[in-house]
């Protein structure tokens, strides 16, 4: 490929937008720790915490952090001291990755590339074997499991999931993730999810109950069910190496929920033409964080699937249901245009 | 221009004696298998140089067809392997001397 | 620019790979070869086959070296020592390092056209999902349905051969 383009880019430019979204990525994932535990201490009718920084315990997640990062750094004298500490940080640079091509606006992007939704769930198998390396490299055998069924759930939910994206693929006739959001222009119903009623919905739908199982959440968090596992394959991580892993997961939450938000929910764009005063980075967080928080509500309503449940609902429910729909998506686009 | 078609073809030919290599010295069958796995790379990285010195992009229709191989077969070998471990509790390749007179 | 990436590109895969054979935990000869292949992966980016890169990335790294990991995981191999006669290893590495002797010689004395780089200029198009796209669905259509009934084959045999009872 010609790489000349990379001297024409202002390099301070590039470094000043990633700095800006490593900078939003801990942000975001301070705010949604206490989001959590705000809304799990609502569900259940509690208050949470109240007391740190004042107003509603604002701070709580910060301090949590200062702790962790203070904490001893321990790793188990039978642990694979080199896989060990690697683990985490591939983990994080997998969840990372997903960023540099989500449109935050029009302009805000890292790389438009024109196979952006296939880097996306290419890039999320880095967090595979960054998991199963914890596991194996903790030489615990819930650390072990949890690691395991880590991978057999998110290899197994990547096929739903990335058949219910090519739907929109198909409805834009692109991967780049900006064409399709500028194909969504106008009022909300012009939004994918709206288009191709019910196909499209349907796929939105599935891609965002197999997203929760590619982000091991509940009621797909079989990886980490503390009631069996401990905490599953982070079981002996502890201080930094520990934040770091919530980074990452934190991070995936929204990555996730992003990509749902730029192709089927219309990315950037207002819903209606005369709101398009408010930059697009404010609807595209917001719609965003309201996926993310659809995600926490579940965590505290839903109790969590049996294993054979788990791949009984991918391969018999999901992955027909896909299947059927990516087919009648292609047949309506060759009828009737898209 | 300095990475020229000739500099990928060396390339890929390190990569496949790499490969050649571990096939013929190990003896476990999971090595053994990632070796083979890395001479297919190595076809791979060929067949997208030749079809960037050409211009044509059936070089890399074939990359995704090997790679369509490569999995298939993947799948078939390591149930081999596992299903090798059930009977005889090892997979070093001097155990599986059923078939040799 | 280009040349820089080339360079490292090549020294991290010719590393990984050597690792690859050298190591005597599978677990970490496994985690080498998953470096070869994303290294593999930035070079097709460099030979303007993106989707390539994204490929390779989704099926060698996404899952089949997953595959690999499952089942050392699953059999516990690390415990297994491997001890081979030094003679036959000698004579393994001997007889791979004569093949690449013999590459050498034939890719330095083909004649290939326009030998100081790539004969052809990209066009904007080349290399893109459409690209592929067309190309596997019009000149290549059959291998491509030959392709999945091999697919449907190897699905078919896993489970035979992994299935204890069927």
């Amino acid at each position: 490929m010609n790489l000349e383009f990379l001297s024409q880019i202002p390099l301070l430019l590039t470094i000043v937008y990633c700095v800006a979204v490593v900078a939003f990525v801990f942000l975001f994932v301070l705010f949604s720790n206490w989001l959590e535990r705000k809304i799990s201490a609502h569900i259940q009718d509690r208050l949470g915490p109240m007391e740190t920084g004042g107003w509603h315990g604002w701070s709580q997640a910060i301090a949590d952090a200062l702790k962790l990062l203070f904490k001893e750094d321990i790793i188990p004298a039978a642990a694979d001291n080199k896989l060990f500490r690697l683990a985490p940080y591939l983990v994080f640079v997998g969840s990372l990755a997903g960023f540099a091509v989500l449109p935050f606006g029009a302009q805000l992007i890292g790389s438009d590339l024109n196979i952006g939704m296939y880097y996306v769930i290419a890039i999320s198998s880095l967090v595979v074997i960054g998991i199963l390396m914890a596991g194996w490299a903790s030489n615990n055998k819930w650390a072990l499991y949890g690691a395991m069924r880590a991978a057999a759930q998110m290899v197994s939910y990547e096929v739903p999931v990335a058949l219910s994206l090519l739907v929109p693929v198909i409805m834009s006739g692109t991967m780049s993730m900006q064409e399709i959001v500028h194909n969504q222009e106008g009022y909300f119903w012009n939004w994918y999810v709206f288009r191709m009623f019910p196909f499209s919905f349907v796929a939105f739908i599935i891609y965002f109950w197999a997203s929760l199982a590619e982000v091991n959440r509940n009621p797909f968090d079989l990886p980490e069910a503390e009631s069996e596992l401990v905490a599953g394959y982070f079981t002996e991580y502890s201080g930094m190496r520990f934040a770091i892993f919530f980074l990452a997961e934190y991070g995936n939450m929204f990555v996730v929920s992003a990509i749902a938000a730029t192709v089927f929910l219309g990315g950037w764009q207002a819903p209606f033409p005369f709101l398009k005063f408010i930059p697009g980075a404010v609807w595209f967080i917001g719609k965003a964080m309201s996926l993310v928080f659809v995600q926490m509500w579940l965590r505290w309503t839903l109790p969590r699937l049996r294993v054979d449940q788990l791949m009984h609902v991918c391969w018999k429910i999901f992955l027909p249901f896909s299947f059927a729909n990516l087919m009648l998506v292609g047949l309506w686009a060759v009828l009737w245009g898209k | 221009m300095f990475p020229s078609l000739n500099h990928y073809l060396i390339l890929s030919a390190a990569l496949f004696c790499i490969g050649a290599a571990g096939v013929l010295t190990r003896k476990n069958a999971i090595i053994i298998f990632a070796s083979i796995e890395l001479m297919l790379n190595a076809v791979n990285l060929a067949f997208a140089a030749f079809a960037r010195h050409w211009g044509d992009v059936s070089g890399q229709i074939f990359v995704i067809f090997s790679l369509a191989v490569a999995a298939a077969e993947v799948a078939v070998g390591l149930a081999i392997i596992v299903a090798l471990f059930r009977h005889k509790e090892s997979v070093n390749i001097d155990d599986v001397n059923l078939m040799k007179w | 620019m280009e040349s820089v990436f080339f360079v490292i590109l090549a020294v991290v895969t010719v590393f990984s790979a050597l690792m690859v054979i050298l190591q005597k935990n599978p677990m970490t000869s496994v985690l080498f070869l998953i470096l070869a292949f994303f290294s593999t992966a930035a070079l097709y980016v460099l030979l303007s086959a993106p989707f390539l890169a994204a490929v390779q990335i989704i099926v060698y790294a996404g899952a089949i070296m997953v595959l690999f990991l499952f089942v050392i995981m699953l059999l516990n191999l690390n415990r297994i020592k491997e001890e081979g006669s030094p003679l036959l290893k000698a004579l393994g590495m001997m007889v791979a390092g004569m093949l690449l002797v013999i590459a050498a010689v034939v890719i330095r004395s083909t004649v290939i056209p326009s030998d100081s780089g790539f004969v052809a200029g990209t066009e904007p198009g080349f290399g893109s999902v459409e690209a592929i796209g067309r190309s596997l669905f019009t000149t290549y259509l059959l291998p491509f349905e030959i392709a999945s009934f091999l697919l449907l084959a190897a699905i078919i045999g896993a489970v035979v051969l992994a299935k204890k009872k069927l």
